[in-house]
């Protein structure tokens, strides 16, 4: 019980900024949180291949489409509770979508993370590229005109306390595995990999380990996606896509949890926010600022926004600044 | 047989211009040991530079060599102050960063200039102005050999054998062929390692300049977007031939036109995405420094 005293804590902290934004606020920016949610747990799940194990991902997106194709096709096809108990029937299918994303995983894993770097970017951005190629050749799943008709909950509350609770699962999952022997390995591949291997570590076995979580929780945000829009086409999860959460995970800082939680209602908030600018020049601004903050980011900062602290850090390091003082 | 010998003649046409642009990805690979995401993105603003050119010029009124050597000219000069600015400005000062961080400028560097293009050139496709007249010089039952076809191939390897000349026969190829080898060691022996990258650079972008005036030239209609294909084939035909290495590269590049052509004609055309990186993987698992690459150790 002691070990759940965090997590419910949190689960119960926003539960009720739920309820702040349930009755404070149009549907407009009802939705705008849960694309912050969805981004947050692409972020979260990113961070754990691109920011503690150090290995360059780009092919996110396809992970997070395998989810959501398999979340909207079950959701359809195979309703097995009544109506009233939709949340558990999502529930088992965000399992099942995550299941599936990690069988992905790793498929892709084992074979393209004996390569390092520059060669993974390009593998897993290919494995991306042609996931999506696939699910446009299958007709089944709509094919390039899509997936329509996929049902999601009721009230922006339920769909909100599905979201935080998925988030929570996949922050304290994330967690508790960074504190365990799995976690320092995937620390250790990080830092150095050849004395890594040399301390008897299985790097790749590792370093498939993070991806296979990874590709878990980019499955579940691609189930959460696919029940907040209720429409899906492959052209949702392009390589952009991928970019994307990668910018989120390096502005908000390579191995900090909460500094992609950050990160992502940021880059999800910017664009509403840059909107009345985007009226006056009338192009799309956003990819522009997006890209120029990430060059300045890795030239100014190289770690990101919070590096690789999180939020807690910072407190303790103020307050023993200021016990000292 | 007839339909065969077709899909050789285009496949070829198309490789060697994905040879011109795996060319620079190679350089600077070979150089750098990064991937530079950008050159695909230098090619396009190359693309939009002639066109501009063209325009200013009215040369669209007089098609011809002449004034294709012009755009050519016009576009490789473009692409070379871009190059030179992006490894200036983004790439000098992350000379030392982890590998991680300069991959992801290289990312950041290409995005800017996709969506930078979408403002600055608009989003919406333009027509490449006619530089030259398209007709048929040899025809041979229903295989025809066109003119742009010719004028493709012979460009790029008139383009290719001067980079071969300058890699291996002047005192700067030398250079840049130390710089690759070892920079520490090339800067002992009076070798200015940031002048000789800074001039991969240029070389480099200069040859996507020739690379996107021919692709005008073929396929004219260019858009800020167009680099993005097109650079992950490129790329993954330097990858393909062993990345670093010239020779691989226009091998690579010549395998993944015929490849591609192939597929679209035998198979099906949606595949065509696909296929470059489907080639990508099996390649980089059973031979993962490329056709003609060494394989080397990492030492600790």
């Amino acid at each position: 019980m002691r070990a759940l005293k965090n997590p419910l804590l949190s689960l119960v902290a926003t539960l009720i900024l739920g309820l702040v934004f349930q009755f404070g606020f149009d549907e407009y920016i009802q939705l705008m949180v849960l694309f912050v949610t969805v981004n947050c747990l692409m972020a979260m799940s990113l961070n754990l291949v691109n920011g503690y194990t150090g290995q360059f991902s780009l092919g996110h997106a396809g992970f997070m489409a395998i989810g959501a194709y398999f979340t909207a096709y079950a959701s359809v096809n195979w309703n097995f509770l009544p109506e009233q108990f939709q949340g558990i029937t999502f529930f088992v299918f965000a399992i099942g979508s995550g299941l599936a994303a990690a069988l992905a995983g790793f498929l892709v894993g084992l074979p393209s993370l004996r390569l390092k770097g520059d060669y993974l970017a390009i593998v897993t951005l290919g494995f991306g590229e042609i996931i999506r190629v696939a699910l446009l050749n299958m007709d089944f799943l709509g094919g390039p005109r899509g997936f329509a008709n996929i049902p999601g909950f009721s009230s922006f509350y339920m769909s909100y306390a599905f979201a935080v609770l998925w988030i929570l699962i996949c922050f304290f999952t994330i967690w508790r595995v960074m504190r365990s022997s799995w976690g320092r390995g995937f620390l250790s591949v990080r830092e150095d990999e050849i004395a890594a291997e040399s301390t008897g570590i299985n790097t790749t076995g590792m370093k498939v380990r993070a991806f296979v979580l990874s590709s878990f929780f980019a499955g579940v945000a691609g189930a959460l996606f696919a029940h907040f829009t209720n429409f899906i086409n492959p052209s949702s999860f392009t390589f952009l896509q991928s970019v994307n959460a990668v910018i989120m995970v390096v502005l908000g800082g390579m191995g900090s949890m909460t500094g992609s939680i950050i990160a992502a209602i940021f880059v999800t908030a910017l664009p509403e926010a840059l909107r009345p600018l985007q009226e006056v020049t009338g192009v799309d601004l956003r990819m522009v600022i997006y890209s120029l903050s990430l060059v300045l980011v890795m030239i100014l900062r190289p770690k990101g926004i919070m590096g690789e602290l999180e939020i807690t850090d910072l407190w303790r390091k103020y307050v023993r600044r200021s016990a000292g003082s | 047989m007839q339909d065969f010998a077709q899909h050789l003649i285009n496949g070829i046409s198309l490789g060697s211009i994905y040879a011109l642009i795996a060319l620079g990805y190679t350089m600077v690979y070979g150089i750098l040991k990064m991937i530079n995401f950008a050159h695909s993105d230098v090619y396009m603003v190359g693309a939009f530079g002639a066109y501009y050119v063209a325009r200013a010029l009215g040369i669209e009124a007089q098609p011809g060599i002449g004034s294709l050597a012009v755009l050519l000219i016009s576009s490789m000069v473009v692409c070379s102050v871009l190059g030179l600015l992006i490894e200036r400005l983004a790439y000098r000062p992350l000379r030392t960063a982890p590998k991680l961080n300069i991959l992801i400028t290289a990312i950041g560097v290409s995005l800017l200039l996709e969506y930078g293009g979408q403002v600055v050139f608009g989003a919406d496709p333009k027509v490449f102005p006619e530089v030259m007249k398209d007709f048929v010089i040899f025809s041979f039952g229903n295989v025809e050999l066109k003119s742009f076809d010719l004028t493709v191939l012979l460009v790029s390897v008139i383009a290719m054998m001067a980079l071969q000349f300058m890699l291996y026969k002047t005192k700067l190829g030398k250079a840049m062929r130390a710089v690759s080898a070892n920079p520490s060691v090339a800067s002992l022996m009076g070798i200015n390692p940031d002048k000789i990258i800074a001039f991969t650079f240029i070389v480099g972008s200069a040859l996507a300049g020739v690379g996107s005036v021919l692709v005008g030239m073929k396929y004219p209609k260019i858009d800020p977007l167009m680099g993005m294909m097109i650079g992950m084939k490129a790329f993954v035909a330097a990858v393909l031939g062993g990345i670093g290495n010239v020779r691989g590269a226009v091998l690579g590049a010549l395998i993944m036109g015929l490849s591609e052509e192939m597929v679209v004609a035998y198979l099906s055309s949606t595949y065509r995405d696909a296929l470059a990186f489907g080639i990508l993987i099996v390649i980089l698992i059973f031979k993962p420094a490329g056709l003609l690459g060494k394989y080397t150790v990492e030492k600790v």
